[in-house]
C-alpha cells in the first residue's frame, strides 16, 4: 500500500472498526473516522413490546462514545453522519417487506450495499478520501490475470464476513480495504492493546443492531404501530406437504423454514416448517427429511470474481452464515437467476436468506434465495 | 494548517479584552458576592458594574437583568415561569429548541401552543400571532433573529400585539444581541433572553431582561441571589466577561462596526452564488442580522461539505447537531417550505468580530472546488446533469 493516503474508517466503536484506524495511522496514512447515525434508538422506546428506556446497540451514544474516544486517542478527526433515511429506506422498510411476505432477510447485507459501501463510500470520497476500510473479517485484493478486484475469505475463517459482502461491485471493491483480512480476533484485540485502545476487552456485537435483544417480531409490530400501520393480517392455514391441513397459524411472518418450535400442533413426530407459501397464507410443514433439498434459485445476483457464467462451474455454496457451504454446481437459469445444484441435499434453504458462492477462498458471487 | 472559524452563531472565541477582565476575578477577587467582608464587597461591586453594562446594552434598568448560565436558561426560565396548566402559549415553527422543547413541555403539563408558521423568506407574520391570541393566552415568545438564516422577525410589531392585547411576551434575542441594536422598550417585551458566548464571554453565562412588574417562579430554589429571581451563587468571572463583552458590544454598534461585518458576509454570497451554480441565499429578501448567511448548495449533503471543508481547515455549519454529533435536518429551514434535499444541502457561514477580509478570501477559495468535488462524486447531481 503506497504511504500517505488520505483513508476514510467507518468505525462503529467497536474493538475491530478501531483497530483498523489504528493501525493505518501507525502506517503514517491521514486518517478520518466516519461512524454512520443509521437508526434512532428512541424512535419506537416505549411502544409495546420495546424497552421502556433506549437499549440495544445500534447507533448507542455509548458506541459513538467509544469512536469519539479511539478517534481522540489517536489523534484523528472524527465525525458522525447522519444516513437514518437512507437505511430506512433500503435496509428496515425491505426487512419488514421481506418477513411479512413470509421471507427471512439479512438486513446486514442491505446495509453493507446500500450504506456501508454506496453511501459511506460516496462521503469518503466527497470529503478527499483515497479508500474506505472497514473492519469486516475478510481480504480484497486485484488479480492481474482476470483484471478483476478479487474478495476472499480472512485468514481467520471462524471471523468470516464475506458471506456479508458478497454485494461488492468492482468499483466498490477498488477502493475498500479489509485490513483485518489477515488477523485472527484475539491478535486484534493484541494490537488494540498495543495502540492504547481502552476498549480493547470491549464484548463483539451480535444481533441485529436495530433490533433490541433480537425480537424480530416485536420490532415489527412496533414498527408497524409508529407508521399508524396495524401489522397485515397474515394468518392463515398450516398445511402438509400432502397440501392436509393440519391447523391454523397466526401469521407467516412468525415462521421460518427449519422452524421446529411454536407450530401449534403436536403429532408424533417432530414436524418443520418446510416452506412459507406468502401469496396462499400457508405454512407449509413436514418431518425432518422434507426439509432438505438439492436446489435452489438465485436473484439479483452479484457477480465477484467472474464476469459471468457462460458455462456451468463447480463451487461452494453456503446459504446461511453459519453454514459450513456445500459443493454444488452453479448455472444460468435466465437472465436474472442462477440454478445451485448441489451434490448433497441441504437442510432448511431459506427464502429472503444469501447464497454465496466460493471457489476456495474466493468469493465467486452471490445472490438472494428466491 | 491554517484554520478559519466561521462558526460564529454555534459559539465565538472570547476577546482579549474580555479575558482581561475576567482574570482577576478567579485568583485575586474571588470572593462571594453575597458575603459582607471586603471580597464579598468587591465582588458585589463588580457584578453589579456588569449589570449595568448589559442593562445598558438593553436599554434597561440594572434592577431589570437577570444573570443566568446562558440562553437556555433564560428561554426556560421566561416560558416556565410565566405559564400554568390551561395557559396559552403563542411560538413559532422555527424557534431554538430551548423554546421549541420548553413549549412542548409546557403542553406535556397542560398548556396549549400555537406555533405560528414562517413564510419562505423565514419570516413570522404578526396577523399570524394577532390571530392566534385566546382569551387564555399568557405568552408568546418570538425569536428576534434566527440562528440558522440571521433572519430578523417583526418582534416590535408583536410586541404591540401583545401589548394591546395585555400578553407577555419574550423573545429569544441569543442570535441578536450585539449584531443588532436591542432597546426592549421600542421592542416592547416582557422578557428578552441571551447568551454570553455568542457575543464574544464565554460560555456558561447569559442574562435576562425581566421587566419590571415581571413576577417569574423561579426554576432553581435556593438563597436570594438575583432579586429571588435566581438562586446558586453567581457565576463571577463569566458575569464580569459578559458586562465586558455588551460594554463592547454597544460600542460597536454606536460605531457602526457592523457594517464591514455585512460588507464581508454579502461578499460571501455574491462570490458563491456567481461562482457555483445551482445556489441560493435561504432567507434572502428578508431583514437579516449582518453576520450570517445560510446558503444552498443543491444536489449535495450539507454533512459531507461540513466535513470535507472542515478537513481543509474551514469551520461551518448546517442543521443542529443531535446527541450524537449527526446532522439532523434543520427544522427551520424545512419550516420556511425548503425540500428536505435543499434544507439538507444549506450550509451557515457565520462571521465574528475576529473575522478578516483574509478569513473571508480562504473561504472563497475553497467553498467552489469542495462543492465541484462533492457534485462530482453525487449520483442525484450526475442523474440531474444527464437528464437535462
Amino acid at each position: 500500500m503506497p504511504q500517505n493516503k488520505t483513508i476514510a474508517v467507518a468505525m462503529s466503536g467497536g474493538v475491530d472498526s478501531s483497530t483498523v484506524a489504528a493501525m493505518l495511522r501507525a502506517e503514517g496514512h491521514d486518517v478520518v473516522g466516519l461512524t454512520m447515525q443509521l437508526w434512532n434508538q428512541r424512535r419506537l422506546a416505549g411502544h409495546e413490546g420495546m424497552p421502556e428506556a433506549v437499549q440495544g446497540r445500534c447507533c448507542s451514544l455509548d458506541d459513538v462514545y467509544d469512536a469519539r474516544r479511539v478517534a481522540e486517542t489517536l489523534g484523528i478527526p472524527y465525525y458522525v453522519v447522519n444516513h437514518e433515511d437512507r437505511f430506512e429506506r433500503d435496509v428496515v422498510q425491505p426487512f419488514v417487506q421481506e418477513y411479512l411476505s413470509g421471507r427471512t432477510p439479512i438486513p446486514c447485507s442491505l446495509c453493507n450495499n446500500h450504506l456501508k459501501f454506496d453511501q459511506l463510500l460516496i462521503v469518503a470520497q466527497q470529503i478527499g478520501a483515497d479508500a474506505l476500510a472497514t473492519g469486516h473479517y475478510a481480504r480484497v485484493e486485484f488479480e492481474e490475470k482476470r483484471g478483476r478486484w478479487l474478495l476472499k475469505r480472512p485468514a481467520d475463517s471462524s471471523k468470516d464476513q464475506t458471506y456479508f459482502l458478497f454485494g461488492l461491485t468492482q468499483d466498490q471493491l477498488s477502493r475498500t480495504l479489509f485490513p483485518l483480512g489477515e488477523l485472527t480476533k484475539p491478535q486484534v484485540r493484541d494490537l488494540a492493546r498495543h495502540h492504547g485502545l481502552a476498549l480493547a476487552a470491549k464484548p463483539d456485537s451480535q444481533e441485529i443492531c436495530f433490533v433490541p435483544g433480537g425480537d424480530y417480531k416485536k420490532f415489527l409490530d412496533a414498527y408497524l404501530a409508529e407508521r399508524g400501520d396495524a401489522l397485515p393480517d397474515t394468518a392463515g392455514e398450516l398445511v402438509t406437504t400432502d397440501g392436509e391441513v393440519i391447523g391454523e397459524h397466526n401469521g407467516i411472518h412468525n415462521f421460518t423454514v427449519g422452524q421446529r418450535k411454536g407450530l401449534g400442533v403436536s403429532t408424533g413426530s417432530p414436524l418443520y416448517v418446510i416452506q412459507i407459501k406468502g401469496d396462499q397464507r400457508q405454512v407449509v410443514v413436514g418431518n425432518q427429511e422434507e426439509l432438505y433439498s438439492r436446489t435452489l434459485r438465485a436473484r439479483r445476483v452479484n457477480l465477484v470474481a467472474v464476469v459471468d457464467l457462460r458455462e456451468p462451474i463447480r463451487v461452494r455454496v453456503k446459504i446461511r452464515h453459519r453454514h459450513e457451504g456445500a459443493p454444488a454446481l452453479l448455472e444460468k437459469a435466465n437472465s436474472d437467476e442462477v440454478l445451485v445444484t448441489f451434490d448433497e441435499p441441504q437442510r432448511a434453504i431459506t427464502p429472503g436468506q444469501a447464497a454465496v458462492f466460493y471457489d476456495g477462498d474466493v468469493v465467486v458471487g452471490g445472490g438472494w434465495i428466491a | 494548517m491554517r484554520r478559519v472559524y466561521l462558526d460564529n452563531n454555534a459559539t465565538t472565541p472570547v476577546l482579549p479584552e474580555v479575558l482581561a477582565a475576567m482574570q482577576p476575578y478567579f485568583t485575586e477577587h474571588f470572593g462571594n458576592a453575597s458575603s459582607i467582608h471586603h471580597h464579598g464587597q468587591e465582588t458585589r461591586a463588580a457584578v453589579e458594574r456588569a449589570r449595568e453594562s448589559v442593562a445598558a446594552l438593553f436599554g434597561c434598568r440594572p434592577s431589570e437583568v437577570v444573570f443566568t448560565s446562558g440562553g437556555t436558561e433564560g428561554d426556560n426560565l421566561a416560558i416556565s415561569g410565566l405559564t400554568r396548566a390551561g395557559d396559552h402559549v403563542i411560538g413559532s415553527t422555527i424557534e431554538h429548541h430551548a423554546v421549541l422543547n420548553s413549549c412542548k413541555h409546557l403542553e406535556a403539563m397542560g398548556c396549549e401552543v400555537t406555533y405560528v408558521p414562517v413564510d419562505s423568506r423565514g419570516l413570522v407574520d404578526p396577523d399570524d400571532v394577532l390571530r392566534g391570541l385566546r382569551p387564555n393566552t399568557r405568552l408568546i415568545t418570538i425569536m428576534m433573529a434566527n440562528n440558522e438564516t440571521g433572519v430578523l422577525q417583526p418582534v416590535e410589531e408583536i410586541g404591540k400585539i401583545a401589548a394591546e392585547a395585555d400578553v407577555y411576551f419574550h423573545t429569544d434575542a441569543v442570535q441578536a444581541a450585539g449584531k443588532v441594536p436591542i432597546e426592549v422598550k421600542r421592542l416592547g417585551c416582557d422578557l428578552l433572553s441571551i447568551s454570553g458566548h455568542k457575543l464574544h464571554a464565554p460560555q456558561g453565562v447569559g442574562a435576562i431582561y425581566v421587566g419590571k412588574g415581571t413576577l417569574l417562579q423561579p426554576m432553581f430554589y435556593g438563597g436570594s441571589h438575583e432579586r429571588s429571581r435566581r438562586a446558586g451563587t453567581e457565576n463571577v468571572p463569566g458575569i464580569i466577561g459578559l458586562g465586558k463583552a455588551a460594554e463592547l458590544a454597544r460600542e460597536a454598534l454606536e460605531r457602526g462596526d457592523l457594517a464591514r461585518m455585512s460588507a464581508m458576509r454579502d461578499r460571501i454570497e455574491q462570490t458563491i452564488l456567481s461562482a457555483v451554480d445551482a445556489t441560493g441565499v435561504n432567507g434572502e429578501g428578508a431583514p437579516r442580522v449582518p453576520n450570517t448567511t445560510n446558503i444552498h448548495f443543491d444536489y449535495i449533503e450539507g454533512e459531507a461539505l461540513v466535513i470535507a471543508l472542515d478537513l481543509k481547515g474551514l469551520a461551518v455549519s448546517t442543521g443542529a447537531a443531535c446527541s450524537s454529533g449527526a446532522i439532523e435536518p434543520s427544522h427551520v429551514l424545512t419550516a420556511m417550505g425548503l425540500p428536505p434535499e435543499i434544507a439538507r444541502a444549506s450550509l451557515r457561514f457565520s462571521l465574528g468580530k475576529q473575522s478578516t477580509a483574509d478569513d473571508i478570501q480562504f473561504a472563497l477559495d475553497l467553498v467552489p472546488q469542495t462543492v465541484a468535488r462533492l457534485r462530482e462524486l453525487s449520483p442525484v447531481y450526475n442523474r440531474t446533469a444527464v437528464s437535462s
